[in-house]
């Protein structure tokens, strides 16, 4: 018995040796693009969506040879995480992230995984969504709401802002989706617009209201229109899609704005996307992103995903409230990519492990 | 000495994934994995995980073992049809089955629900080995003990259970290493165990260091699960044939028939009706879009072909592992064994992840393509193949194999002509499970898809993720009629154990006529 423990242990441990010394040969995590290796084919663009297939898979698989050129062809990879992209390094195949949030962007600029976009890209798109960088920009923008249960909360009885949803009374009955990084990005503004004392007071009323962590946010939503919860802090999309797939009437849940200049809680964020570093067809990977701040695309999202487009004079089918009406706090979004700080705070006040 | 050679191939899928997990856990120092190790966080996860995985081991073992003694020992009514209705849970993904709870039982989300739903779809793992090897077990000494005054849970515990011991030992540990490793279940039901703590560190801090780390724990307690399996296994003399096979009398029930009745039907309800009921509101009524018939049948066809190669690469690497750990005690069939049950604790995610490293590194031109989903599935359930292996051919005794080789075969003739086809069935209720556990595969699946190829687990997601939960439902539907298949399977193979038992008793009565010319 104690002998073929030790075998084991042996042999996992030259195992291990044995890859360790190859991964240093081929595995960096930063560095120049000049290291890129070239392991895609040219003429197929390669798009990682960080978002849904069921959403953005309709609209790319529109996108034919007048976007792309003569004989190159696009293959999509849906509901990606950037950690795949870390561990894939250099040698990546992908050509365009398509994603959630500015937070993610962010993470794989920091790694050095994303290059400059062209002027031509990001000119039809308003300063405050582009990376000051170019890394990435601004496709269409979300806003973060209070989704309630009017069966337990009468209109009237709703808080104002998010100071008054910390009351002690509604303890245990509030649900977030803290892995969404929609989240960590309405965190990183309640720091920049309090200062981190602010947004800590903030975030240890918070963790005392006991609220109720969801995998997702459309698991939040599900919740409250069960009366588990009477809150949910979500994006203002995932009520439009509930009430488009299942009707108006046959949805409890009704979703609040909170308004005002000095409010976190009325942020507005952005679905972004950035060209790959390595991508071995970067001409290409610039029209798609031309493509999705065009008015084609932009109409489609506004239409059948019920967000914000980027591209000014685009009317959506739903009556979505208007950026204007919304009054969002004027934050710099680039300052969301500062996750790090955020994340430490998050683990300080106890709801980050 | 040609065996332990096979034997490699199987070791090195098995280690990949925990090379890789060891590699990015250590690739800031040592200094953070101790930090991690020995942080709050992991003893909170640590607790909840074990008691988790406790809860569920017990309530899955004792209720497996009651309900396959009632099915193999006792004249309960209805057994033809209880044995596969108490199967099919297989079928059912945990993840799938906690929606359908949570939709109609919010206040279950917890530990309750986690312990629930994987219970249900625990004791199958139980109940079928449980199942086969009663079957096959002499009921004489437990007439014997009887009719020396023990009473009938004393008689089984003393006479029966000792002769069902390894296949129960076997079904609990696959069991307890589940939980370990299980997403769909605690992440719906919103209980915090190591593999939500991993997805966690994965997605929402980018930390790979934190979440490799996890995963490391994660592996040392899987080994210690298998060590401990060991030790109570003890030394086992496999038996020569079944002795003289007489049917057991089957115990009177009486005035309990009811109540024993009614635990079969209630496990039923619980692990079947409620899961499958709770889609039919979806299905019916309430639409949310209509289901896409065309995506609906390429997303079969992926998944049988996935899970099929799945299935088969599986066997064929756990072949010679298996048959290595039956017959020798050697530290390499040891060593093979617990990477394999090392490997299958890791994380599906962190499997995939390991599998995009490697893959890109070292085998490019199978990247993003189907066989890097086929290598993570036998990866992540080499250890349910292995495990059907050793067993089925430790029930094959040797020698007959010695006997082959007596007449001249060479070893690995022996092998293929006589040990092989005699555990034939053990070996392809294993395949049938390999190929459930790939097609209920999700969170590997995500990462190593190739681009346009969603299998049915895939689709149930994704529209799941977009509210469309009529859609999520067929694609659910789907998946368990899929998975029924390769379940009756199993559960006519467990019936025809005793079958195959018996034939090899006449076998031994001809085999020795054989010798002794």
């Amino acid at each position: 018995m104690k002998r073929s423990i030790l075998h084991v242990a042996v042999v996992i441990a030259t195992a291990t040796f044995a890859l360790t010394a190859c991964g240093n040969d081929t595995a960096e995590n930063s560095g120049s693009p000049a290291d890129c290796a070239s392991t895609g084919d040219p003429k197929t663009l390669t798009v990682y969506s960080g978002r849904s297939e069921k959403l953005v898979k309709p609209l790319l698989d529109s996108v034919g040879a007048d976007v792309l050129g003569e004989g190159v062809r696009l293959q999509a990879l849906y509901d990606q995480k950037p950690v795949k992209i870390l561990e894939e390094g250099r040698r990546s195949p992908a050509d365009v992230w398509f994603g959630q949030d500015a937070g993610e962007l962010g993470a794989l600029a920091k790694h050095g995984q994303l290059g400059e976009l062209p002027d031509s890209a990001v000119k039809s798109v308003p300063s405050q969504y582009v990376d000051p960088n170019r890394h990435w920009v601004g496709v269409t923008l979300r806003s973060r709401v209070l989704a309630y249960d009017p069966r337990q909360v009468p209109a009237a009885d709703l808080p104002g802002g998010i100071d008054a949803l910390v009351d002690p009374k509604w303890r245990g009955k509030i649900g977030y989706a803290p892995t969404n990084a929609s989240w960590k990005s309405f965190v990183t503004a309640l720091r920049v617009l309090r200062g981190d004392d602010g947004a800590r007071a903030w975030l240890t009323k918070f963790k005392a209201t006991e609220p109720v962590e969801f995998d997702k946010n459309g698991a939040v939503l599900d919740a409250i229109d069960q009366g588990q919860l009477s809150f949910g802090l979500i994006n203002h999309y995932y009520w439009f899609m509930k009430v488009g797939a299942q009707g108006a009437d046959k949805v409890n849940a009704k979703i609040h704005y909170f308004k005002g200049e000095k409010e976190p809680g009325a942020l507005v964020n952005i679905a972004a996307a950035g060209v790959l570093a390595c991508s071995d067809n970067k001409e290409a990977a610039t029209r798609l992103v031309e493509f999705l701040l065009g008015a084609k695309a932009q109409q489609y999202f506004a239409d059948e995903t019920g967000e914000y487009p980027v591209l000014a004079g685009v009317k959506s089918k739903h009556a979505l409230p208007t950026l204007n009406e919304l009054s969002p706090p004027p934050i710099d979004l680039n300052k969301l990519e500062s996750l790090e700080a955020t994340e430490a705070m998050l683990k300080d006040v106890g709801l980050l492990d | 000495m040609l065996l332990p050679l096979a034997a490699l191939p199987a070791m090195c899928v098995a280690l990949l994934p925990v090379v890789y997990t060891v590699l990015r856990a250590t690739d800031r120092g040592w200094g953070p994995v101790w930090r991690y190790t020995w942080s709050d966080r992991t003893a909170e996860l640590a607790s909840n995980t074990l008691t988790l995985v406790a809860a569920v081991t017990l309530s899955a073992v004792l209720l497996g073992t009651a309900l396959a003694y009632l099915l193999v020992r006792t004249d309960l009514p209805f057994r033809r049809i209880l044995l596969p209705a108490l199967v099919i849970p297989l079928a059912i993904p945990s993840y799938v089955s906690a929606f359908s709870w949570l939709t109609h039982f919010p206040g279950l989300a917890g530990f309750t629900g986690s312990w629930l739903v994987l219970t249900t779809s625990n004791t199958p793992l139980v109940l079928l080995p449980v199942y086969a090897a009663l079957r096959g077990a002499d009921s004489a000494p437990e007439e014997v003990a009887r009719s020396l005054g023990a009473g009938p849970v004393r008689a089984f515990c003393s006479a029966t259970l000792p002769q069902i011991r390894l296949p129960l030992l076997a079904g609990a540990l696959l069991g307890a290493l589940y939980v370990l490793h299980d997403y769909g279940a605690v992440a719906m039901m919103r209980y915090e165990t190591f593999t939500k703590g991993i997805h966690y560190a994965y997605n929402a801090s980018f930390d790979r260091t934190a979440a490799s780390v996890i995963s490391l724990v994660l592996v040392a307690l899987a080994l210690l699960f298998a060590l401990g399996e060991t030790a109570a296994r003890g030394r086992v003399t496999p038996r020569i044939g079944a002795g003289s096979p007489r049917p057991a009398t089957p115990v009177r029930l009486g005035p309990a028939r009811a109540p024993a009745l009614l635990l079969c039907a209630g496990v039923v309800a619980v692990s079947v009706l409620m899961p499958l009921g709770g889609l039919l509101p979806w299905l019916i009524g309430r639409g949310t879009g209509r289901l896409d018939l065309g995506e609906l049948v390429a997303a079969l066809g992926n998944t049988v072909s996935f899970a099929g190669w799945g299935a088969v690469g599986a066997m064929l690497l756990a072949l010679p592992v298996g048959i290595l750990a039956a017959r020798s005690r050697g530290p390499l069939a040891r060593g093979v064994e617990l990477a394999a049950y090392a490997g299958y604790a890791v994380p599906a995610i962190s499997v995939g992840l390991a599998l995009v490293y490697f893959g890109i590194n070292a085998a490019p031109s199978w990247y993003g393509r189907g066989q890097m989903v086929v290598l993570a599935y036998i990866a992540l359930f080499l250890p349910i193949a292995i495990g059907a292996v050793r067993a089925s051919v430790a029930a094959a005794p040797p020698q007959y194999e010695e006997v082959a080789r007596a007449l001249g075969s060479t070893g690995f003739g022996a092998l293929a002509r006589v040990t092989v086809p005699l555990s034939a069935p053990g070996i392809l209720a294993g395949a049938a499970l390999v190929f459930v556990s790939c097609a209920k595969e999700l969170p590997a699946t995500l990462i190593l898809q190739p681009p346009g190829r969603n299998t049915l687990a895939l689709e149930l997601w994704r529209h799941a993720e977009v509210i469309n939960y009529t859609q999520a439902a067929w694609y659910a539907l789907a998946l368990v009629v899929l998975s029924v298949l390769p379940t009756v399977v199993l559960q006519r193979l467990a019936q025809g154990r005793r079958g195959s038992l018996a034939a090899v008793a006449e076998d031994t009565e001809s085999m020795k006529v054989v010798v002794r010319q």
